[in-house]
C-alpha cells in the first residue's frame, strides 16, 4: 500500500516539475525576445544617430556651396510648395517665419502652410507681417502663380480636407435638387467635385512637392483632393530645419520624372 | 553519382527553406514584442524598370512582381498583419498603350483564378480577397474572375486583401459623394410628405461619406509602402492615410523582401507612440 502511495506521488512530481520547467523556459523565452528587441531598436537609434550626422554635415557643405550640382536650383519647375507641420512644433512662428525666409531666398512663389489644428492660420496675421510674403487670395491656374514678385502664403488645416469634400457633396445634392426639378438619380465626375471645391471656396492647387517637418513621414491630413501626384519628403522635426537639406530636396524635386500612369 | 547530387541539390535546398523558415519565425516572434502593424498597403511599383533591368520579355516584369507580392503576404500574414491592401491597378493605367494594358489583365484574370482553384496562401491563411475600385471599367472576364474570387472566399475571416483595381483616391471620393447624394434622394423619395425646402435641409455629413467609400471595410493604413523610391502615392488611399507611415525603399517591387518588411515594421514601432498621439488630434 505505502509502495502505490509513493509511485502516485512520484507521477504528480513529475507533471509539476515538467509544467514548472515548461513555464521557466517560457519566461526565459520571452525576456530572450524582449533583449533581442530592444537590442534590434537599440541598432536602429545608432543608425539614425549616424544617419544625422551625416545629414547634419551634408547640409552644411550644400548651404556654403561646395557642392556644385546645387549651385543653380530649376525653381521654374517648382510651381507651388506645401509645407507640413506639425500642429505642436506650428507655434514655434519664428521657426515658421525663418523657413518662410530661406524659401524666398531661394525663388519659391508660392507656399501652402498646413497643420491639422489649424495654429498656423490662427498666426496668419504675424507670420504675413514678419514675412515678406502676401495673403494667397486664389488662382486657379499654376502656371500663373509664376509671375508673382512676392511670396505668396496660402493657410490651410484638417478642415479644408475631408470636411472641404462633405461641403462639396452638399453643394453638388442642392444644385442637383435645383437643376433636375425631379427625383433622378444624381451622378458626379471628378471635375463635377472639382468644381464644387471652387465654387464653395477651395481653390488651391495641387502642390508639386509637399515638406513634412514632423517626427514622422506622413502628410497629417493634407487635403486628399490636392496630393494625387504630389511628392511628400520628410525633412525630419521643425526644431531641427536646415537650409541646405531644405535646397537638396528641392533639388532632387527637380529631377523626377512622373509618368502619371502611363 | 548525378541522381545522388540531384538529390543532394534538393535536400540542401530543403535545409535552407528550413532554416529560412525558423530564422524567419524567430524574427518575427521578436518584432512581436512590440506594436505589430494591423493594415499594410502597398504601391507595386517598379515591374517594367525591373524588366528592364534584368533584360527581360515585357510582362515578365509583372510575372515577378506576382511572385514578390505571394512571398510578401505570406510575411505580412506570418507576422500577424490582419490587413493588407495593394494597388494592382489604378484608372490611370488604362492611359498605357493598349496591348500592355491588355497583357495586365490576362495576367491578373490568369492570377485570380489560380489563387481560388488551387490550394494556396488562401487556404493556408483564411483570406478574403476584395476587388476595391471601379470594376465597371474593366472588360467582363475580368470582372466576372474577381467576383468568383471575393464570392469564392466570402467566408473566410482571418485576414483580409484588398486589391485595388481600376482604383484612385479621387474616384473613390467621387463615388462616395455621389452614393452619399442617392442615399438622400432616397430617404426624400421616402419621406411622408415631401417638401422641397425640408429635403434641402437634409445635410450630407461627413459619416455618411465615409460609409460610402470603397475601402469602409477596413481600418486605416498604418504603413503605406511604395517601392522604386517614389515618394508619390499617385492618388492611393489620399483620404485614409492621414496618420500613416509612409515608407519608400529603393528597391524595385520585384525586389521588395523580407528585410525590407522588417525594417517599415522596426520603423512602425520606432514611431509608433508618435502616431497614436497624431490618430488622437485628428
Amino acid at each position: 500500500m505505502s509502495f502505490t502511495f509513493r509511485r502516485t506521488l512520484g507521477s504528480e512530481d513529475i507533471a509539476a516539475t515538467t509544467t514548472c520547467c515548461l513555464h521557466f523556459s517560457n519566461r526565459i523565452g520571452k525576456l530572450g525576445l524582449l533583449l533581442l528587441w530592444h537590442f534590434a531598436h537599440f541598432v536602429v537609434r545608432i543608425w539614425y544617430f549616424v544617419l544625422a550626422i551625416a545629414q547634419t554635415l551634408e547640409s552644411h557643405l550644400i548651404a556654403r556651396g561646395v557642392f556644385e550640382e546645387y549651385k543653380t536650383l530649376n525653381i521654374n519647375k517648382l510651381h507651388y510648395l506645401a509645407i507640413v507641420v506639425e500642429s505642436e512644433e506650428a507655434y514655434k512662428t519664428s521657426k515658421v517665419i525663418e523657413l518662410l525666409k530661406w524659401l524666398a531666398d531661394i525663388g519659391v512663389k508660392h507656399v501652402c502652410l498646413y497643420d491639422s489644428e489649424g495654429v498656423l492660420k490662427k498666426s496668419k496675421e504675424i507670420i504675413l507681417g514678419n514675412s515678406n510674403a502676401t495673403f494667397w487670395e486664389g488662382i486657379n491656374d499654376k502656371s500663373s502663380l509664376l509671375d508673382q514678385k512676392l511670396i505668396t502664403i496660402e493657410f490651410a488645416s484638417f478642415s479644408d480636407g475631408k470636411e472641404a469634400v462633405a461641403k462639396a457633396a452638399n453643394y453638388l445634392f442642392v444644385n442637383h435638387l435645383t437643376l433636375r426639378g425631379d427625383l433622378m438619380e444624381p451622378i458626379f465626375t471628378e471635375p463635377n467635385m472639382t468644381d464644387a471645391l471652387r465654387a464653395i471656396g477651395f481653390k488651391g492647387p495641387d502642390p508639386d512637392l509637399l515638406l513634412v517637418y514632423g517626427s514622422a513621414r506622413c502628410h497629417l491630413g493634407f487635403p486628399a483632393w490636392r496630393m494625387r501626384y504630389t511628392e511628400i519628403v520628410h525633412m525630419g522635426t521643425l526644431k531641427s530645419m536646415k537650409f541646405g537639406s531644405l535646397i537638396k530636396a528641392i533639388h532632387k524635386h527637380t529631377m523626377v520624372h512622373q509618368n502619371y500612369g502611363k | 553519382m548525378e541522381k545522388d547530387s540531384n538529390v543532394g541539390g534538393k535536400t540542401s535546398n530543403t535545409y535552407t527553406g528550413y532554416l529560412g523558415c525558423l530564422l524567419r519565425k524567430c524574427v518575427f516572434a521578436t518584432l512581436s514584442v512590440g506594436p505589430i502593424p494591423n493594415h499594410l498597403a502597398f504601391i507595386m511599383d517598379g515591374n517594367r524598370r525591373y524588366a528592364k533591368k534584368h533584360n527581360l520579355k515585357e510582362g515578365a516584369g509583372h510575372n515577378a512582381g506576382f511572385s514578390a507580392l505571394m512571398s510578401l503576404l505570406q510575411y505580412c500574414y506570418e507576422l500577424g498583419v490582419q490587413y493588407v491592401t495593394v494597388y494592382a491597378f489604378s484608372i490611370d493605367n488604362f492611359k498605357r498603350r493598349p496591348e500592355e494594358v491588355e497583357s495586365l489583365m490576362d495576367l491578373m484574370q490568369e492570377k485570380i483564378y489560380k489563387l481560388i482553384e488551387e490550394v494556396s496562401i488562401v487556404d493556408r491563411y483564411g483570406i478574403r480577397i476584395c476587388f476595391i475600385g471601379n470594376l465597371k471599367l474593366l472588360k467582363d472576364s475580368v470582372r466576372e474572375a474577381a467576383e468568383r474570387a471575393m464570392k469564392a472566399t466570402a467566408k473566410n475571416s482571418k485576414s483580409v486583401l484588398s486589391v485595388c483595381v481600376a482604383y484612385t483616391s479621387t474616384d473613390e471620393i467621387t463615388h462616395a459623394v455621389q452614393e452619399s447624394c442617392r442615399e438622400k434622394v432616397d430617404a426624400i423619395e421616402q419621406a411622408d410628405s415631401y417638401n422641397k425646402e425640408e429635403g434641402n435641409n437634409l445635410l450630407i455629413n461627413l459619416v455618411d461619406i465615409e460609409k460610402k467609400m470603397y475601402m469602409v471595410a477596413a481600418p486605416n493604413p498604418d504603413i503605406i509602402i511604395r517601392t522604386s523610391g517614389e515618394t508619390r502615392l499617385s492618388n492611393f488611399l489620399l483620404w485614409q492615410s492621414a496618420c500613416s507611415h509612409l515608407y519608400s525603399p529603393s528597391a524595385l517591387w520585384p525586389e521588395l523582401g523580407f528585410w525590407h518588411l522588417v525594417w517599415a515594421v522596426l520603423n512602425f514601432q520606432r514611431d509608433h507612440w508618435y502616431f497614436e498621439k497624431i490618430k488622437k488630434q485628428i
